[in-house]
Parts: C-alpha cells; sequence; structure tokens
C-alpha cells in the first residue's frame, strides 16, 4: 500500500512543478515526472511479491505458473507508453528550444504574447 | 470490405512515411500522391456507409486476447467526416501551404494525424485507442507549431503541456480500469462492469476519462489552450482541429467510454450536462468580443461543442441525435468558416477585423460561402445549423429541461449576434484604402469553398435522403450497449 501512495505522490509532484514553476524546461520536467508516475503504476499492476517471470519453461507446472508469474502485460503497456512519452519529450524540448531563440528566455511569464 | 478495413489506418500511416522519402523538387508528385490516398479513403468510407457492422481480428486473435477493430455506424459517420473535411482540407492547402516552407513535411504530418484520428475511429481496444490518440495529437502539436513565429509556438507549446496532462489523465485511467477488471478490451470491460456493477475505482476511472477527453474535446474548464491553438494553425489545419480532431478525439472517445464500455449513470448524465451548458455559455460570451477572426471561430467552437455535449448528456434518442447531426453540420460550418478565414488572410494579409471590409465586391465566392457558413452555424433555416439546434432544443423540452432549452436559444442568438458583427465589418461596410488591390483566391481553393457551402445547404435539406442510414442508426448504436457487446465478442467459429 505505501508504495501506491508513493506512486500517487509522484504523480502529485508532477503535477506541482507543471503548474508552480514558470520555467519551460522545469515544465517539460514535470510532464516528466507525471508520466513516470503513471508507468511505474502500470508496473504495480502486473507485480507480485516473490513472482517469477512469465515464461513458461518445460516441465513446469501450468496451474503454479499462472499464480506465481507476474502479469506481463502491463510491460508491455508500458513499453509503449515511454515511447509515446518520449516522442512528446522531443516535440517539447524542441518548441521549447524554438521559444527561446524567438524570446530570448525560457520564462513563461514573458512569453505571453497570446491573450484573450 | 471487412478485409480491407485496417487500410483506414494503413493507407494514410504509409503515405506519411512514403513520401518523406521524395526530394523538394518532387513536390507535385507528392501531393497527387496523397490526394489519391484521401479519395481512396473517402471511396471506401462511402462503401462502408449502410454496411453490416462488423468486427476485425488483428492477426486472428480471439478477442479479449488480441487487439479488434470495430465497424459499426458510429465509427462509420466520425470517419466519413474525417475523410470528407480532410480531402478538402488537403485540395485547399495545395495552394494556400506556398506560403509556408517544406511542403512536403506538412503532407506528412496532415497524413499522421488523419491515420491517428482514424486509428481512435475504428479501435475497439482502450490502450489502442490511446496510441492513436496521441499519434493524432502529437501530430497535430507539429502542425500547431508549424509557422514557427512566436505566437504559433507559444500555442503549441501550451497545447502541448496540457495535451500531455489530458493523455496522462487518460492512461492513468485505462491503467485503474485494467487493475480491476484485467482486460483492455472495451466490449469485455462492458461486460465486466455489467456483471460486477458499478464501483469505485470505475467512477474513478470514468472521472479521470471525462477529465482528459473533456480536455482534448476542449470542454469549458478544460478549453484554455483551443482559443491560441487553433488560430495559430495553418488555415487548413485549423480547419481539421475544429471539423474534427475535437470531435473525434473528444466527443467521440466520451460517446464511446460513457454509453458503451461504462454504461450512462444519472452521474454521468448530471456532469455531461452541466459540462455542455457550461461550455455553450462561456464559449459563446468570450467569442462576441473577439476581433481576432480565427480567434472568435475558435471560441465559438468552443460553444458548439457544448450544444453536443449537451445533446450527448441529455441520454434521450432524439437529444442523441440532435448531437451527432449537430456534430456532422458543424465539422462542414466550422471547417469552412475557418477555410474562408484562411482565404481572406490569404488575399489581404491580416486576421483582424478592423482592418477589412466590403471583401465582397473583391472577393465574392469567399464573401458569399462566408455568409451561407455564418448562417448554418447562427442557426437560420433553412441551412443545415438550424436543423441540428432544433433536434436537440425540442428533445431538451420534451426531457423537461426548460431552463437549459432557453439557455440554449439564448446562445443561438449570442451566435448569431457575433456573426452578425463578422459579416459587417468583413464582407459588407467600406473596402478600406489599402485592400483595393486584393484579388480572390486562386480557383482550387474558391471550388473547395463552394463544395463546403454547398455541403451546408444540402446536409439541412437532404435529411430525409441521408437521415436513416446515416445518422439515425448511428443513434441506435449509440443507445445499445448490449450489440456493441455481442458485435465484438461473439463467438468465432
Amino acid at each position: 500500500m505505501t508504495i501506491y501512495l508513493m506512486c500517487f505522490f509522484l504523480f502529485v509532484m508532477g503535477l506541482y512543478c507543471l503548474i508552480a514553476k514558470k520555467h519551460l524546461i522545469k515544465k517539460i520536467i514535470g510532464i516528466a515526472i507525471l508520466d513516470y508516475a503513471v508507468n511505474l503504476f502500470l508496473i504495480l499492476i502486473g507485480y507480485k511479491s516473490g513472482g517469477i517471470p512469465p515464461v513458461l519453461f518445460e516441465g513446469m507446472n501450468k496451474q503454479t505458473f499462472s499464480q506465481q508469474s507476474v502479469d506481463p502485460l502491463p510491460q508491455a503497456l508500458v513499453l509503449t507508453s515511454i515511447v509515446i512519452s518520449l516522442g512528446v519529450l522531443i516535440m517539447m524540448v524542441s518548441i521549447a528550444l524554438r521559444l527561446y531563440e524567438k524570446y530570448k528566455t525560457f520564462d513563461t511569464s514573458e512569453i505571453s504574447r497570446l491573450r484573450g | 470490405m471487412q478485409q480491407l478495413y485496417p487500410l483506414f489506418v494503413a493507407i494514410p500511416l504509409g503515405v506519411a512515411f512514403l513520401i518523406l522519402l521524395f526530394p523538394k523538387s518532387l513536390t507535385k508528385l507528392v501531393e497527387v500522391i496523397v490526394a489519391i490516398a484521401e479519395i481512396i479513403l473517402l471511396i471506401m468510407v462511402i462503401a462502408l456507409i449502410g454496411h453490416e457492422p462488423f468486427s476485425y481480428f488483428i492477426g486472428k486473435w480471439i478477442p479479449p486476447i488480441g487487439i479488434t477493430l470495430v465497424s459499426d455506424s458510429i465509427s462509420t459517420l466520425l470517419l466519413l467526416l474525417i475523410n470528407i473535411v480532410g480531402l478538402l482540407s488537403l485540395l485547399y492547402s495545395f495552394k494556400y501551404m506556398e506560403m509556408y516552407t517544406s511542403k512536403i513535411r506538412f503532407y506528412s504530418l496532415f497524413m499522421l494525424m488523419v491515420a491517428g484520428m482514424s486509428g481512435v475511429v475504428i479501435t475497439g481496444d482502450i490502450f489502442n485507442l490511446f496510441v492513436f490518440l496521441e499519434i493524432a495529437t502529437i501530430s497535430s502539436y507539429a502542425l500547431v507549431g508549424f509557422g514557427c513565429e512566436h505566437e504559433e509556438l507559444e500555442a503549441s507549446f501550451k497545447y502541448m503541456i496540457l495535451g500531455s496532462v489530458s493523455s496522462t489523465l487518460i492512461l492513468l485511467g485505462i491503467a485503474i480500469l485494467y487493475a480491476t477488471f484485467g482486460t483492455l478490451n472495451m466490449a469485455d470491460l462492458a461486460n465486466s462492469i455489467l456483471a460486477n456493477g458499478i464501483n469505485r475505482s470505475v467512477l474513478f476511472a470514468e472521472g479521470l476519462f471525462i477529465m482528459g477527453f473533456g480536455l482534448k474535446g476542449a470542454m469549458v474548464p478544460f478549453h484554455a489552450w483551443l482559443p491560441d491553438a487553433h488560430p495559430s494553425a495553418p488555415a487548413p489545419i485549423s480547419a481539421m482541429l475544429s471539423g474534427v480532431l475535437i470531435k473525434a478525439c473528444g466527443i467521440y472517445a466520451i460517446i464511446r467510454v460513457v454509453y458503451h464500455v461504462i454504461g450512462m449513470t444519472n452521474i454521468t448524465h448530471i456532469i455531461l450536462m452541466s459540462l455542455g451548458v457550461l461550455s455553450m455559455v462561456v464559449g459563446v460570451l468570450l467569442a462576441v468580443g473577439q476581433w481576432d477572426f480565427k480567434r472568435l471561430l475558435a471560441y465559438h467552437s468552443i460553444s458548439q461543442m457544448g450544444y453536443v455535449m449537451v445533446g450527448i448528456g441529455l441520454a434521450t434518442p432524439l437529444g442523441i441525435l440532435g448531437a451527432l447531426f449537430h456534430l456532422m453540420n458543424h465539422a462542414f460550418f466550422k471547417s469552412l468558416l475557418f477555410l474562408c478565414s484562411g482565404a481572406v488572410e490569404y488575399s489581404t494579409g491580416t486576421r483582424n477585423l478592423k482592418e477589412m471590409g466590403g471583401l465582397f465586391k473583391r472577393m465574392p465566392v469567399t464573401s458569399s460561402s462566408c455568409s451561407i457558413a455564418s448562417l448554418s452555424i447562427s442557426g437560420i433555416p433553412p441551412f443545415n445549423g438550424f436543423w441540428s439546434k432544433l433536434l436537440i432544443i425540442i428533445a431538451l423540452v420534451q426531457a423537461e429541461y426548460y431552463a437549459i432549452a432557453a439557455v440554449t436559444v439564448g446562445v443561438s442568438f449570442l451566435t448569431l449576434v457575433s456573426f452578425i458583427k463578422v459579416q459587417r465589418y468583413s464582407i459588407f461596410g467600406d473596402l478600406p484604402e489599402k485592400l483595393k488591390n486584393i484579388k480572390e483566391v486562386p480557383v482550387l481553393m474558391g471550388t473547395v469553398l463552394v463544395i463546403f457551402a454547398v455541403l451546408c445547404l444540402l446536409s439541412g435539406l437532404l435529411y430525409p435522403f441521408f437521415g436513416n442510414t446515416l445518422l439515425e442508426i448511428a443513434r441506435d448504436t449509440v443507445i445499445d450497449q448490449q450489440k456493441y457487446i455481442q458485435l465484438v465478442l461473439q463467438v468465432v467459429p
């Protein structure tokens, strides 16, 4: 249970970083923390303490195998989600660099031409 | 047709990667390729209309193990809108995008967005839906910032931050549903939820989904990115974003999750209705005071999506029918309005309404199609917007929501006011001195505008001819959760 609470804490930290920080790069780090929290949560869903890898070798009992092995699907989901967040992260960093070229600052309170 | 169903994703995805290999000198060839791809997709969708619903198992894995693609009438409706608006925006962008560099990359991102949206609409697996959603939105982030000017980059960054938060929320919702029921197939999830009843974790997941998809669909407390992002994109992309992206990624996903996976409950009904009413009112109030043509249109997108959400939340057959009809009509008239604003910008170089005036004398095609779209969005008979708003209002009165019905009429009136302002300042009035020499847009762009204007008129008048095959069966699909479950989880020989 504690580990789920800590995972939730990580999520809230990411959200805090995203909302409270004015620096573009810090905002991007906030998004990354948010992603990690959800990925961690997905991994925790599949985890069993004392579990074995989900690979069926010859001679294993299928009944005990299905009870002991960890759930492999969340790991596949996490891989996909990591690749997606990598794509988003690259987009964000490149846009942030372009913004720096135009505005000469990373401060979001100075990057505010759009109003209303 | 069943065997060809994955091509709705495969063709645009393949084309998107293929055309990046061409050098810049072959831009004309690339344009021919993307146009042919879109025409093929459109023909395939038209062949799907009226087809029996079916499901396609990728790799012959029987659900709930593998990924399932589902074709029913509501996905056909959305596919039709995506490809009509997609093809016309593409034709429009051939000329329009000449003011930007690297057209090939633009087409590639465009096709990627089409692939993502088609994927969202046809998939029957909730994680797969998330992946396609990300494909569509990542390419839209890039397209919003395509001009690489100050405002565009800023809008793109803002959109990206809020978009990533919404994706994270959606992923968290999926994770919670998976933790509770151990399946990702939407029909199988629906089955489990029906068997176990709606417990707290399902409610939490539903809240996350409504937040996440509401952010993508720009419902009012989550709307902050839209008025920046949609005007900053190039006009054909604004048309795509407002015309179909917020529908496919926002409204459609909410319909699927709320009606088919979790099932409509009283509390969801209240939440969706309040979201809808809020969007409707706030959107239109913010729109009235705008002087930037495209920003005004973007606020109206929020307001009109509010109408759709009210109809969806009402959950009576007539309300859903009105919502789906309004969704289709909004795709036509809002795309047309954005393309008109692009045409005006193409000729005059400005988006500020105060600097325009008297465009009718110089640009008759653009002006008249813009007028038709304005009449449609304000709900003047006989254009399409009138009929769908009428359906929603009748549905509200039937369900005895008199106050909301009155608000709906009031919002419609305010919409009319703000579009009279647009007409007064752009089309009529006196032509300013520096705009004396402007010309009408090129023929291809003009043709696209005329086609959209005709669609606006016909989709209202010809309802008796297509309403049954396109919209009414879509409504029946939305309501019938059991039929959806049976469609996917059928026993496979």
